[in-house]
């Protein structure tokens, strides 16, 4: 397998509130390979937003970045100034947010935006720009571009702003595009359109997509491999259809039960027990542990990571005699 | 429209609905020269069984909040009828009026703002007490804690405020408060939208335990195609404000006739790996609720569409086996 | 967010044992901010000032008037901290004095505008229609009237008092308090909450009592602190054109009338008053802002 675009490694993150320290992220554990597909996936709470923002270097205030690594193409970007930083965000690594309302600037026009974050990377004649904004706007698929060049965002229904904030995202010819949630707050048939539009563009424009979501059937219908967090850590990972259906960590196999599908009528939804961790408590060990129906003694210690198929890791006690990292 | 058959076989109808209609007026510019009339919900018909879930289901427009709230006449109808248990509701007033609210509630879907943030549990779940009942504070407390455990919580929550609970417990604050009266039907205003999917499990669990243990029936209103067909019996799926297709659960995913169903079902991501399908994308968007096209409301958006579908509306058709579609084709 | 009351893990035993907490919670959540808490401070200082004034007056029978010609203007010193006034007076006395009708006019002003504006405002927001309007016009046309000039006019009219001074500034204030509540309760006739009442049946005035003026309480409440610092400049304005406490009652207002003459001879005479009522207006105003985070319950659960 060729070179990995990011690598992530033991990310910690954490936030000082009046409370307390709050642990966001307790060592993730991520690659996204070139062109990949890769979702990421868990509840309210478990930092897969802030793992996307810390790529980006756009943590907000009160946090910190307390240790690890977050390499794109070979540079840790955490040991970057912020004037580096601003070069990659837009040009080699774009973000798409939730809702596309508040991530459009009311008051100017989409062709405004548009040529406003291809001046600042490529920037070029007037009429050059204009020219590559509708070309854009037509990957994405807009319809009738050129009117919409020249509309307010108040204007456009959600499936439109939320195409126009990807053109915005693929306007400089970035190698990685972040969505976080990007399809959340829209219609069913129009998330159909939009993540059918992000597939295809992966292959078309070359890019690779980190898709942040807590909808666990979009991540199997569209991305190619799938990251599962639980309380700021990875608890498995690998291809999409190894680990939604064959799913080793008890917190993905509890998260599968609780969640409806078609063919769990009649059964009853497993719920989980307990409650996600506040993030004020420092982890110690595994993080599922005292919710998990399978917890050991040995739990309290940080698992490790086990293959249990070729990509496909875990990191939960339970396999770690069958494979031992 | 067409009234959807009575069978007599199954148990008898608790709610019936016939040809709701609500719209509301759009204050446009300043002189309010043409107001326009969105029409929410545009001619609506349905029946639910005592104990049974009919599940509501459609996108943005669809009107089904607006139905439910209709049904339960948070909102004034414009025009229809509701039918509980033989009474007319929207005929009622005054007295009748709330006596009747005792045995139809509702659960919202925010459960962050349908309880009263300056308000204690207690407080918040014996309201209805309050409002219906001459119980004192003591019998009124004991009922409150009875209710809560009903609803799987502690009655040693009964003085918090609800900033201290998270989503799912609140929600099942809303559920033990909507039970107070002991009602007979409840409609449930997308409950779980704004929960996690474990969370939803707990809470989606107790409801379809408490319409066991208490012979609920249920409004079960969503815009989440695979929840709907979880919990209900039957499903009506409705689009810009009319009921376009309705049957049994099993019988709209495995056999459905609308086109505009068959793009639901074909959008809805889905974790089973048997039932993905080749997609259909259904293009463009849903009309404004203010200028609905004329004939079929979807005949724009629709694939086979014909040249009657743009003139004539169609009405509701029973297809078989209480399978209900409106449609040309 | 889980339970986040690790800390209190006392639980609420009792209705009142809720509110307690809350209070509690509230009060951990004020002391985080300095400047509220050195005002409160301050505060709690001329109020105690206030109550045990006979007690803390060097002076007590000067402050109620009695005169002391040879110790006229004479500056600050071990015998007269705060100096004498024109008649010989101890400032220091007086000050203490006068600190109770100028900070109860402040509260009671603002104490009475409150439950006279709040309830109008909560049932014009709520209900709508007519009786919307009809209070609304009402409130605006007391608006209208300049605070001063209306008080002049009242004072003119039933001669110039304490009493008079507060009536006239009550009636100009009200209707601040009023559009406040009404525009809160505008918003909050559409939350759910509300909703979820009308579907149990709840009767409108019960909702309004119940659950609109709780919540409108809020920023009523944070007005109100802030106001007083206003109400207190205002009843010194009053008495400092003469129509509110009359000599020789101490009172700052009138203090500082009297003073002006006197600034190039004796400029204490006029500087402590009116550093007192600077005082506790700028005191007031920095609890007014403390309090306003504090009573959110979303920003005193994460701080």
């Amino acid at each position: 397998m060729d070179q990995p675009l990011v690598i992530v490694r033991d990310l910690r993150l954490q936030f000082r509130t009046y409370a307390g320290i709050v642990h966001a992220l307790n060592g993730i554990d991520l690659e996204i390979y070139e062109q990949d597909m890769l979702g990421l996936v868990g509840e309210t709470g478990c930092g897969k937003s802030m793992t996307g923002l810390s790529i980006l270097g756009l943590v907000p205030r009160g946090g910190e970045i307390v240790s690890g690594s977050i390499r794109f193409r070979g540079e840790d970007l955490l040991t970057k100034p912020e004037s580096y930083m601003q070069q990659v965000r837009g040009a080699r690594i774009a973000m798409v947010f939730q809702d596309p309302a508040t991530s459009l600037n009311p008051l100017f026009t989409v062709g405004q935006q548009l040529e406003t974050v291809m001046q600042r990377h490529h920037p070029a004649a007037k009429n050059e720009m204009r020219d590559r904004a509708l070309e854009l706007l037509k990957v994405v698929e807009l319809p009738d571009p050129a009117r919409i060049l020249d509309t307010y965002p108040h204007e456009l229904s959600g499936g439109m702003k939320q195409r126009a904030s990807i053109a915005i995202a693929l306007s400089c010819g970035a190698d990685l595009l972040i969505a976080d949630e990007p399809t959340t707050d829209l219609d069913v048939t129009v998330q159909a359109q939009i993540l059918d539009l992000l597939r295809r563009l992966r292959e078309t424009q070359g890019i690779a997509i980190l898709m942040i979501t807590h909808d666990l059937s979009v991540v199997a219908e569209t991305c190619q491999r799938v990251a599962v967090l639980y309380a700021g850590q990875v608890v498995e990972s690998g291809p999409v259809d190894d680990v939604l259906f064959e799913a080793k960590h008890p917190y993905t196999r509890a998260l599968l039960k609780a969640s409806p599908k078609r063919s769990s009528r009649g059964q009853p939804l497993q719920a989980i027990p307990g409650t996600v961790p506040s993030g004020l408590q420092p982890l110690e060990g595994c993080s599922f542990a005292p919710r998990c129906p399978h917890a050991m003694e040995v739990c309290s210690q940080p698992p490790p990571r086990a293959s249990v198929a070729p990509a496909h890791a875990v990191y939960c006690f339970l396999y770690t005699d069958a494979e031992g990292t | 429209m067409n009234e959807i058959a009575e069978t007599d076989r199954t148990p008898e109808v608790q709610v019936q609905v016939k040809n709701l209609v609500k719209h509301f007026v759009q204050r446009s510019g300043f002189l309010e020269r043409n107001p326009g009339i969105v029409r929410a919900v545009d001619g609506v018909s349905f029946e639910i069984q005592r104990k049974r879930t009919l599940g509501l289901v459609g996108e943005s427009g669809c009107g089904k909040t607006t139905i439910g709230r209709c049904v339960l006449r948070l909102l004034e109808p414009t025009a229809g009828e509701v039918t509980f248990e033989g009474v007319d509701v929207l005929g009622l007033s005054g007295r009748r009026l709330r006596r009747i609210r005792r045995d139809m509630q509702m659960v919202f879907q925010n459960p962050y703002s349908s309880l009263d943030p300056r308000m204690t549990v207690l407080n918040i779940v014996g309201e209805p007490l309050q409002t219906h009942t001459s119980l004192n504070h003591g019998e009124i407390r004991e009922r409150v804690v009875e209710l809560l455990e009903h609803v799987g919580m502690s009655g040693d929550h009964i003085y918090r405020y609800p900033h201290e609970f998270s989503g799912g417990q609140l929600q099942r604050i809303a559920v033990a408060r909507a039970l107070a009266l002991n009602p007979k039907f409840l409609v449930l205003d997308e409950p779980t939208a704004a929960l996690d999917v474990s969370v939803q499990a707990q809470v989606i669990a107790q409801l379809m335990q408490l319409q066991r243990d208490l012979d609920l029936t249920y409004l079960f209103i969503s815009h989440n195609l695979t929840l709907v067909h979880y919990i209900s019996d039957t499903i009506a799926v409705t689009y810009l404000g009319k009921i376009i297709e309705y049957a049994e659960a099993d019988e709209i995913f495995d056999n459905p006739i609308h086109p505009y169903t068959q793009a639901l079902l074909s959008a809805t991501p889905s974790l089973d790996r048997e039932f993905r399908q080749q997609r259909v994308i259904l293009g463009g968007r849903v009309p404004d609720p203010a200028n609905p096209p004329p004939g079929c409301v979807f005949h724009p958006r629709c694939p086979g569409t014909t040249d009657q579908c743009s003139k004539v509306e169609p009405h509701l058709v029973d297809v078989g086996g209480n399978h209900l579609v409106s449609c040309h084709l | 967010m889980t339970m986040n009351h690790e800390e209190t893990s006392r639980q609420a035993q009792s209705a009142w044992g809720a509110r307690f907490l809350e209070y509690r919670l509230m009060w951990r959540a004020l002391r985080r901010d300095r400047l509220a808490v050195i005002s409160l401070a301050i505060i709690l200082v001329f109020v105690l000032a206030a109550v045990f004034a006979p007690s803390l007056a060097p002076y007590p029978d000067q402050a109620l008037g009695k005169a002391n010609l040879s110790e006229k203007l004479d500056p600050p010193s071990a015998t007269h901290l705060l100096g004498t006034d024109d008649l010989g007076r101890d400032v220091l006395s007086r000050i203490l004095y006068g600190s109770r009708p100028s900070l109860s006019i402040g509260i009671f002003v603002v104490g009475l505008a409150m439950i006279i504006g709040t309830p109008l405002g909560a049932i014009a927001g709520y209900a709508g229609g007519w009786l919307d309007q009809a209070i609304m016009r009402i409130t605006d046309i007391f608006l209208s009237f300049p605070a001063l000039l209306l008080a002049i006019a009242i004072s003119a009219a039933l001669g110039a008092s304490f009493f008079n001074a507060m009536l006239s500034i009550t009636l100009t204030w009200w209707p601040w308090y009023t559009r406040l509540a009404r525009a809160q309760a505008v918003s909050l006739k559409e939350q759910t909450f509300i909703e979820a009442s009308r579907a149990i049946g709840v009767p409108g005035f019960t909702i309004i009592r119940r659950h609109i003026i709780p919540n409108v309480l809020t920023p009523a409440l944070v007005q109100a602190t802030m106001d007083i610092g206003s109400a207190v400049l205002m009843g010194s304005a009053l008495s400092f054109v003469g129509l509110g406490v009359q000599l020789p009652r101490a009172d700052w207002g009138n203090m500082l009338n009297v003073a002006r003459l006197y600034f190039s001879d004796g400029p204490w005479f006029a500087i402590f008053p009116g550093l007192a009522i600077l005082l506790i207006a700028m005191c007031f105003n920095l609890l007014g802002d403390g309090v306003r985070d504090v009573l959110d319950p979303q920003s005193r659960r994460t701080g």
